[in-house]
């Protein structure tokens, strides 16, 4: 069985079609990279997928059941930034997804559940390469550090599907480099199932397991909102080739320079 | 030589300078109060450094006669408590109502139009009502304190907590958070710092509220006295008191603002890269 089963779905705000004919399965452990050309609707199919939006029409299922209509602990999410919480430190940062679930009223912990917690969330510093700044401040720490503090918090959870939004676009070229080696050894270590938006089409190309392009097939200059985008490359990265790369690119600026 | 917008004072011609307006004031004050004594020895408006020195250690130093207090001590203690209980029943309150408004979408719609039409209430306006409710006794003038200073400290932390990103709640949803728990672990500690800061910035409007009721209706308080012995003409009493409250109000605003940076230091680092 898929883990998300996506079925002739639908995205509209108002007269704004935003995504349409959608058709995907994921399979649990895919590490899904997603690329189109900005404001097709990549954010908002994350949105769906995380319970932040939900589909106007269309079957839209998560492990066989409905999605539930709410963030849950299920799907973590890395956004591009603001996703850490600049009043705790980079270990509390991390804690307190072990926290928040152990208790359920303070959603604090004392004594030797808080230390047992406080253990877990230094090992998982320590496989993001964060222990050495655990007692540091996020507003210290460089934006590629606080990327990597907003993944070891998600990953605490054991989320089934983990969610990123261009999680290194505002990063420097070297840096995202590194983080994209760690995003792998995070995800063959931890059975992630990984869907993650770039506007990189490089990223996209060489990172995970399937590369999902979304774009519109139909366009009316005179209605650029009439139709929506919808899936229009699905191909495993191993067979992806350098004439595959250019010319999905081409297709991909010559639509952002139509929308210009 | 530089453009004068980029000239820097050294430390020392800074403290120098900083200090200088104060000089200028006090000497003129000398000159203009030693004209107008030479052309009338018994004038009341400028009075003499010494005149000044004779009401201090009257007011500060001399039990009354009439109760064996000192009046500037009484006086300041029972300004401060009112100042003090009202500032911090306000900012519970604000604390209480803040939160759920900034946050919680039906207490927002429910709550927001009459907070917004109560905090347009001038509150020197409602004092009459406060005094015929509470009688004449400390919890009216408490009482237009919180009143006037509540609404103002409500406005400013709802606005915070929607200024939260809603990157960091939606975060906080996901890693197991129920509407309660991220209130108390998310918004609550980030508001803290926020609140002390809109206290600091209210604490001007509460010294109104406060030297206003004390002027109608008191029998002692820092505002008590001023406007007491005004009827006297006794500028040697209401300058010192005036210069009192000043300190005082200096002193508060220095107090918290070292405290909140002493106690959230992450606040003012968020701050300074801003
Ligand atoms: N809350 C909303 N209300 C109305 N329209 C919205 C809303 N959110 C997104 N849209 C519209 O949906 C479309 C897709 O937006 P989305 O953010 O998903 O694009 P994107 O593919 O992530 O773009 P980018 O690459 O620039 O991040 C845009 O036309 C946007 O205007
Ligand atoms: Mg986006």
């Amino acid at each position: 069985m898929s883990l998300i089963s996506v079925k002739n779905l639908y995205k509209e705000y108002g007269d704004n079609v935003v995504l349409e004919k959608l058709n995907l399965e994921i399979k649990e452990g895919e590490f899904c990279t997603l690329v189109g050309p900005s404001g097709c609707g990549k954010s908002t199919f994350l949105k769906m997928l995380l319970g932040q939006e939900t589909p106007t029409r269309g079957t839209f299922l998560f492990e066989g059941k409905p999605f539930p209509k709410e963030p849950s602990v299920e799907r973590g999410i890395v956004f591009q930034r603001y996703s850490v919480f600049s009043h705790l430190n980079v270990l509390e940062n991390v804690m307190l997804g072990i926290e928040l679930e152990k208790s359920r009223f303070f959603g604090k912990l004392f004594g030797a559940k808080r230390k047992e917690a406080k253990k877990i969330a230094m090992d998982m510093l320590e496989s993001v390469g964060l222990e050495n700044s655990a007692y540091k401040f996020p507003s210290e720490l460089s934006g590629g550090m606080q990327q990597r503090l907003s993944i070891a918090q998600s990953l605490v959870k054991k989320p089934k599907l983990l969610l990123l939004d261009e999680p290194f676009g505002a990063l420097d070229p070297g840096i995202s480099a590194d983080m994209h080696t760690l995003i792998q050894e995070l995800w063959k270590k931890n059975n992630l199932t990984l869907v993650m938006v770039t506007h990189d089409l490089h990223e996209g190309f060489h990172l995970g397991t399937r590369l999902l392009v979304f774009d519109k097939i139909r366009h009316d200059p005179h209605a650029p909102d009439r139709f929506g985008a919808t899936i229009t490359y699905d191909i495993p990265i191993s067979d992806t080739s350098e004439t595959t790369l250019n010319k999905i690119d081409k297709s991909i600026k010559k639509r952002e320079k139509n929308d210009n | 030589m530089k453009r004068l917008m980029n000239l820097r004072p050294s430390k020392g011609t800074a403290i120098f300078l900083g200090l200088l307006p104060f000089l200028l004031v006090a000497i003129m004050y000398l000159f203009a109060s030693d004209a107008r004594l030479a052309e009338n020895p018994n004038d009341k408006l400028l009075p003499a450094l010494t005149t000044f020195s004779e009401a201090i250690d009257r007011m500060a130093f001399t039990p009354s006669e009439r109760t064996g207090e000192i009046l500037f001590v009484q006086d300041t203690v029972s300004s401060l408590k009112r100042l003090g209980f009202g500032v911090l029943i306000s900012a519970i309150l604000a604390l209480l109502m803040g939160i759920p408004l900034g946050l919680i979408p039906y207490v927002r719609n429910g709550l927001s139009p009459f907070v917004a039409a109560f905090s347009m209430v001038p509150p020197l306006a409602v004092l009459p009502i406060l005094f015929i409710v509470f009688g004449m006794g400390e919890i009216a003038k408490v009482a237009l304190i919180v009143i006037g200073v509540t609404p103002l400290i409500v406005r400013d932390l709802q606005q915070r907590v929607s200024e939260i990103p809603a990157e960091q709640l939606i975060k906080a949803q996901t890693l197991g958070g129920s509407t309660w728990t991220i209130v108390l672990r998310v918004i609550l500690p980030q508001m803290l710092p926020r609140l002390f800061d809109a206290v600091r910035l209210t604490l001007g409007t509460a010294w109104i509220f406060l030297i206003s009721a004390e002027a109608i209706a008191a029998t002692e308080g820092l505002g008590y006295r001023i406007f007491l012995v005004r009827r006297y003409m006794s500028m040697d009493v209401i300058l010192p008191y005036v210069a009192w409250i000043t300190f005082l109000a200096f002193l508060f605003d220095f107090i918290i603002k070292k405290f909140t940076y002493k106690m959230f230091p992450w606040y003012t680092a968020g701050k300074e890269t801003k």
